[in-house]
């Protein structure tokens, strides 16, 4: 087995992750910015990064900055939003090729490196604001994106569930912020709060390649420097429904109805029972072996899909399916037997022996990627833990049936969800 | 065993073929965790219409049966296959394409185990009525599904458009009708046509030592009394140049409109390095036409008709190729007309320079580089390139050889209005 060393230096108002390997072709560099999830900011910050993205001062047109890019042989740059815990994090990536598998010996990491601090810190400025036309065009794909959820229904009853479950607590928040909060933002708030995030957010800089910590470190020192801070923390608090299950039908012209149950489990990273956790999911609805898998499709032929999915920060859990619409019933009568099944220590010690063999190797293999193993490895930076891989699979592989069902007895259903069809069946 | 070194990307390659006609390859990859293991059939959702192993005639089998066969096949007499790979620690997974079945798993322990579950589930097939019969319930929310999903309704209702008789403008999955008269001794009939070792190609990516492998696969063939098979017969009907459908408008439950429009291929008939050399010339006219770094993209974007779903691929196989270039838009129309004229333009007066076609190459090593990176893409994309007769390991140095004039003659060539189709997904109240 091959974990990853992850070296972690304090750099000036951030944190510099080195993971050196040479499993990849490619160096991969990942800038994370993490702030309390807030409905003032979080528009403002789903639109930032795609701003500061466009374009920069020395590379003031998008045509421009993709040329270049297109020139390091490639060099992707993108970035992405995301929710973890009631955290909002906006993540900026660059990946290139490694040198030594190219006949040209351009420097290519130091000119991705030189290439994120361009794009972080000397963006295209037109007085006191972001370039106007840039942002203009930003604003309008950002609403286009926040729009394009209610296509995708599965994302879309996802969501909705979230909504409804979550309805006066911060992670209620879509990750691409609110529709109606987009046309305040002007080129000169928005610089105002590019300023404020870089003053404030907890920062973190990963690289992941077969690089050399002393040449990043010394290439770094001279090209990105912050102010000293102490990052705001969040504790989740503990949410338990006083009434009975919420439930939510909403019709629409769809051909499948999908069904989405939210659980607490008040359960996060960090806690002692998040393993027992990890592999309660396993068993419950995290595999094609799990019991939401064998009965809703296999054994009742119901659905193509039924699984369940945690989230770490918050303490949910997630369980989804699509079925035809006069199956909601039995569907929901299965899933919840299943719950039930897994209170009261019923699954056999083979579940429990092949659930924890297949999330070992499921960890194993998504340190095999790049961006897989920056993810595990942020956990620790969203929780304030140090957990390194090794000691996950330790800790995960020393459970018991006891905690597990433990775990289970503390998973409380709160909503259900159901986009439903036109003819619904019941 | 046979042994291909990649001195500028330091990978080797081991490869024999066996006495059965099994394509064996293996590619070490030390410092992963992960094994990755591919078994694959040349046959996908087009092989429609075959002489079935022993018999005389042609037959047409029901729409959506090789992706139902690649369901069953998990399922035996004794319970099924998944449950047994993740007793041994591994995930596995299948996938039908349109000329392709792959069963596949990957694992960190336990490989010969898993390797050996893998090569035998695939071929002791065990199909009975009753398992039929459930799996057209599963099978059916799968249809559903993609039913509901607008991005699967616009790729499929553009090669509709594209394609006037050829097969792979049906759904892979088939319909909930056609699917409804599949039986047992239709699912054997395809089997045994189709899962013959000889039309069959492993790929072992991994930590693995390669003559332990090898071995291991050759006794598990040798045990198996393959007899030699007959050259499979496939019958495909006649398709004209033009397009079926100018343009095809499908209202669905959705706020963004979507429009793509697609090219029909040429050279469709090409093996091995024309057919490398056609499919990324292609790419890369469409990467200068419409890459990131274009001007046409960067107007289109500026002008708020595309956003950061617009995508561009070139899709070729034997007998079918086509390119489509689109995305979510606000004025479908508008975006069709503009692609055409763009199009059209570039068929004229194809206007590049070198220094373009040398940055466009050097962007594509680079994704090169970044796609094998991963072990499943070089598994499904090797074994892609050698049912074509091409070597994916040939693409750096094919991209290199690519001329200005080459990029031109394709443009010119594949470029005319009866070969572009359009489709569009509409919010439907409107």
């Amino acid at each position: 087995m091959e974990a990853a060393v992850e070296k972690i230096i304090q750099m000036q108002g951030y944190k510099l992750h080195v993971i050196k390997t040479d499993k990849f072709k490619t160096n991969t560099i990942v800038w994370r910015m993490k702030a309390p999830l807030t409905k003032e900011d979080v528009t403002k910050r789903a639109l930032l990064p795609h701003v500061l993205q466009s374009n920069t001062a020395n590379h003031p047109t998008t045509a421009g900055l993709r040329s270049y890019l297109d020139d390091l042989y490639g060099a992707t740059l993108f970035v992405d939003l995301a929710k973890k815990g009631e955290y909002h994090i906006m993540s900026f990536y660059v990946e290139m090729a490694n040198e030594k598998f190219l006949s040209d010996p351009t420097p290519l990491l130091k000119k991705g490196l030189e290439l994120l601090s361009e794009i972080l810190t000397n963006p295209n400025v037109k007085g006191n604001g972001f370039d106007p036309q840039t942002v203009e065009m930003e604003k309008r794909t950002l609403k286009q994106r926040i729009q394009s959820i209610y296509d995708d229904k599965m994302r879309y009853s996802n969501a909705r569930l979230i909504e409804e479950m979550c309805k006066d607590e911060p992670y209620a928040l879509q990750v691409n912020g609110n529709a109606e909060d987009v046309d305040a933002i002007t080129p000169e708030n928005l610089y105002e709060y590019y300023q404020k995030a870089f003053a404030e957010d907890e920062l973190d800089l990963y690289v992941i390649g077969d690089v050399n910590e002393a040449e990043v470190k010394s290439i770094l020192s001279g090209l990105l420097q912050f102010a000293d801070r102490t990052p705001k923390k969040i504790t989740v608090g503990e949410y338990q429904r006083d009434s009975d299950v919420k439930e939510i039908k909403e019709q629409q012209n769809v051909k499948q109805g999908k069904l989405n149950i939210g659980y607490r489990t008040n359960i996060v990273y960090g806690d002692p029972d998040y393993f027992a956790l990890q592999v309660f999911n396993g068993i419950f609805g995290g595999f094609s072996h799990s019991k939401l898998f064998i009965n809703v499709r296999e054994k009742a032929s119901l659905a193509y899909y039924a699984a369940s999915r945690l989230e770490s920060h918050k303490g949910i859990m997630m369980v989804m399916s699509g079925i035809d619409n006069k199956n909601y019933d039995q569907a929901v009568g299965i899933i919840k037997d299943q719950l039930e099944a897994m209170k009261k220590g019923d699954f056999t010690d083979q579940e429990f022996e092949q659930t924890k063999a297949v999330i070992q190797n499921q960890i194993l293999e998504t340190v095999d990627t790049a961006r897989g193993l920056l993810e595990i490895l942020y956990h620790n930076v969203v929780a304030g833990t140090k957990i390194d891989v090794e000691t996950w699979l330790q800790e995960m592989q020393k459970t018991t049936r006891e905690e597990i069902i433990e775990v289970a007895n503390k998973i409380k259903m709160d909503t259900i969800y159901f986009l439903t069809g036109m003819e619904a069946g019941n | 065993m046979d042994k291909i070194t990649f001195d500028q990307l330091q990978e080797e390659l081991y490869h024999e073929k066996l006495p059965n006609g099994l394509d064996v390859y293996i590619l070490p990859k030390k410092s992963f965790n992960k094994t990755y293991a591919t078994f694959t059939t040349k046959y996908g959702s087009v092989d429609n219409t075959f002489i079935p192993f022993g018999k005389q005639d042609y037959v047409t089998v029901p729409d959506g049966i090789a992706h139902f066969l690649e369901h069953k096949l998990f399922e035996k007499e004794d319970g099924d296959v998944f449950q047994q790979f993740s007793q041994q620690g591994a995930s596995a997974n299948a996938f039908t394409s349109f000329t392709r079945t792959a069963y596949l798993f990957s694992s960190t322990a336990e490989v010969e185990k898993n390797l050996e579950t893998l090569i035998d589930f695939v071929q002791s097939p065990y199909f009975s009525e009753k398992t039929v019969e459930k799996e057209k319930g599963i099978i059916g929310q799968e249809i559903t599904m993609y039913d509901d999903n607008p991005d699967w309704r616009l790729y499929f209702g553009l090669i509709g458009s594209l394609y006037h008789h050829h097969p792979v403008k049906i759904d892979i999955a088939g319909t909930i009708e056609s699917i409804s008269h599949i039986t047992k001794d239709l699912l054997y009939e395809c089997y045994h046509t189709f899962y013959h070792p000889s039309n069959m190609l492993l790929f072992v990516v991994g930590p693995v030592d390669p003559d332990q492998i090898m071995n291991q696969v050759k006794e598990n063939q040798a045990k198996k009394n393959y007899k030699d098979m007959p050259e499979i017969k496939r019958k495909f009907e006649e398709e004209p140049d033009s397009v079926a459908e100018k343009k095809t408008v499908l209202p669905m439950n959705v706020q963004t409109s979507k429009c793509m429009l697609g090219i029909k291929g040429i050279h469709i008939q090409q093996y091995g390095e024309e057919m490398l050399k056609n499919e990324l010339s292609m790419n890369i006219l469409l990467e200068l036409l419409f890459g990131k770094s274009s001007e046409n993209y960067n107007q289109l974007y500026n002008e708020g008709l595309v956003d950061d779903t617009f995508s561009f691929d070139y899709t070729q196989e034997q007998g079918f190729g086509f390119a489509m270039v689109g995305g979510d838009t606000s004025d479908p129309d508008q975006l069709a007309e503009r692609l055409e004229t763009i199009l059209l333009d570039a068929k004229n007066s194809l206007a590049f320079t070198e220094e373009q076609l040398e940055r466009t190459k050097k962007k594509k090593i680079g994704a090169f580089l970044r796609a094998i990176n991963s072990p499943e893409y070089i598994a499904n994309q090797f074994t892609r390139y050698t049912f074509n007769e091409m070597n994916l390991f040939d693409v750096v140095p094919c991209l290199e050889k690519i001329t200005l004039n080459d990029i031109q003659k394709l443009a010119q060539e594949v470029i005319a209005e009866e070969r572009i189709a359009i489709c569009q997904v509409i919010p439907q109240n409107k």
